[in-house]
């Protein structure tokens, strides 16, 4: 019986000719992947199991990005922590204030992750690296503290849902919206477990951050892993940026899938997803009453240059609603870059919007934008779960970068249409 | 290895901001996130858990965010078992490194009610509800995972394998 992609790329770094679904492995990983808030909890494991040396300095990525800048005196003190461990055991990739960025967005800009590899992140959204067609996946701290340690991970290996897409997105539409239109369809533990392979001709009409947004949005079906083919767009964005050689991986004619679901993606509308699960979608339209206070357009999953630009279109020339607060962040240091040369910042700030350093911030309730009990807010960020963003009797409504910035003139969640 | 204690009951679907809220996650000393273990949803279960004492749960328990913290803070709580219809997938494998003792059984999830004394044999996977007398048998753990939970968590059972990561 023929390999998903996912069981492929699993085969390949466990030294094994095939594997099956439900088998136990253990595998070789390519990146070891923490955060401000997941890498203190792994460096006390790591030193409190006896281990001295992280298994490949090239291979481990620490990301500051939660709480950066610090916003407390205890943050500061978990930066400390990452930062003396980095710089004891020379990590390659550690990015502190000023080169930092939201670890999702930064270490495929960076080229950090390539395709065919395998990947572990003590971040649950990890997944994102799957547009790239790699195998990638969240784990927690003790995860991280053996996978530095050792350079290998147990894995049970999943079997696969494959969506199968035909067409192209309508122009307001993007990969939040499909993504979106998929976690309503089949739940938040719609693919617990599972990998979520997408495939069909409808992939070619996908930018990158397309791709990248609905890899990052798998974990919110609890998948394991979300995987997009290797094509002409990823080899194109992989050339000249990657540090390693990409793999091309794909799956077997006759592998076998759970479920096989079509998504026409001409049939997608622009898709809002309502207190207080990811599932609990609505077309943006039917939401034209909800009154909102804030929008944040930024994060792992909406923070990318295409998120900056849509905005951009968007608000330019115009003015934020009175009585919203509409909080801008560029996902990383170059997009923050871009988005300053090419005058966006200023269209933002003239329109009544604030420009923020990257942060996750808001997306988690950190900082940078926190909800007062009864408030409203359009976020383009992943999760709108009881308290996520501040007050637990506050609301996030998730969205695309079009509906948010849409929202945001008129102060009432609105479909973006172009004019 | 046994536990006995009150049941706390919660629904579906409980994440793991609800079970340690972000804004806390400014430290990592477990004692200190403990105080804060479920308050978004429930607010009296710090003031009333006691050693042994056992979380039932619905479908997809533990989802959203990979906190290793979440697991930890119901740990030092002193909580004995969680017992759901279905864990998310980072929630469970973290559980299991950490040493947090987790059983899937739906149909034990659904039936135990709030505030029923329940004991549970983690060897036999047998759970007994004292308080209705009705006995469940929850899915053993495969023996890869049973030796990581024997060894003390994940990497324990990696020195006792040399470091290597290989089996």
């Amino acid at each position: 019986m023929g390999m998903t992609m996912t069981q492929k790329i699993l085969a390949a770094h466990a030294g094994l000719d095939t594997v099956t679904s439900g088998q136990l492995i253990n595998a070789r990983l390519d990146i070891v992947l923490g955060n401000d808030i997941t890498t203190p909890v792994a460096v006390n494991e790591f030193k409190k199991a006896g281990f001295d040396k992280v298994f490949d300095k090239d291979k481990i990525a620490i990301v500051l990005d939660h709480f950066v800048p610090n916003k407390d005196i205890k943050a500061a003190e978990q930066s400390k922590t990452c930062r003396e461990f980095a710089c004891s055991h020379c990590v390659s990739h550690f990015y502190d204030v000023g080169k930092m960025g939201i670890e999702h967005a930064l270490l495929p800009e960076q080229g950090i992750v390539t395709a065919g590899d395998c990947i572990i992140g003590a971040d649950s959204h990890t997944c994102t690296y799957g547009a790239l067609g790699a195998f990638s996946t969240g784990v927690g701290s003790t995860d991280m503290a053996a996978g530095m340690a050792t350079g290998m991970a147990w894995f049970k290996v999943p079997s696969a849902i494959k969506f199968e897409l035909k067409g192209s997105l309508p122009k307001n539409c993007s990969g939040k919206d499909v993504i979106l239109t998929i976690i309503g369809m089949i739940g938040v533990d719609g693919a617990l477990y599972k990998s979520m392979e997408f495939t069909g001709e409808g992939v070619a009409s996908l930018s990158m951050d397309d791709r990248l947004c609905i890899c990052n949005m798998a974990i919110e079906a609890g998948a394991k892993n979300g995987i997009f083919p290797v094509d002409e767009k990823t080899v194109a964005y992989m050339t000249g940026r990657c540090e390693r050689p990409p793999v091309v991986y794909s799956a077997d004619e006759d592998a076998e899938y759970e479920k096989i679901i079509e998504i026409e993606l001409s049939n997608i509308v622009p898709t809002v997803s309502c207190p207080h699960l990811p599932e609990n979608t609505k077309p943006a339209s039917e939401l034209s009453n909800i009154k909102i206070d804030q929008v944040v357009i930024g994060s792992c999953t909406n923070g990318r240059m295409e998120d900056m630009e849509v905005a951009y279109n968007i608000l330019n020339g115009k003015k934020v609603a009175d009585g919203v607060r509409c909080i801008i962040i560029p996902a990383t240091m170059q997009i923050m870059r871009e988005c300053v040369e090419r005058g966006y910042v200023t269209a933002f700030i003239d329109a009544g919007a604030v420009v923020s350093t990257p942060t996750c911030g808001p997306c988690l309730g950190g900082y940078m934008g926190i909800l007062a009990a009864g408030e409203k807010c359009v976020a383009t960020t992943n999760r709108n779960f009881v308290g996520r963003m501040g007050h637990v009797e506050s609301e996030v409504y998730l969205a695309s970068p079009a509906t948010a910035a849409a929202s945001a003139l008129t102060g009432f969640i609105t479909e973006y249409k172009e004019d | 290895m046994k536990t006995q204690g009150k049941v706390f009951k919660y629904p579906d679907n409980v994440d793991t901001d609800v079970i340690i809220p972000a804004r806390y996650l400014n430290t990592p000393d477990a004692a200190e996130l403990a105080l804060h273990c479920m308050e978004d949803i429930d607010t009296s279960f710090v003031k009333n858990v006691k050693p042994g004492d056992v979380m039932v749960a619905g479908w997809n328990f533990g989802c959203g965010s990979s906190r290793e913290h979440a697991p930890l803070v119901i740990k030092t709580c002193g909580t004995g078992c969680v017992i759901a219809k279905s864990f998310a997938r980072i929630f469970y494998r973290n559980a299991i490194n950490i040493g947090l003792p987790i059983l899937e059984c739906p149909e034990a999830a659904e039936e135990i009610s709030a505030n029923d004394e329940v004991s549970i044999d983690f060897d036999t996977g047998i759970i007994t509800d004292i308080t209705t007398g009705k006995t469940y048998l929850a899915q053993p753990f495969p023996s890869f995972i049973q030796n990581i939970i024997q060894s003390g968590g994940l990497l324990a059972a990696l020195k006792e394998s040399g470091g290597s990561g290989n089996e």
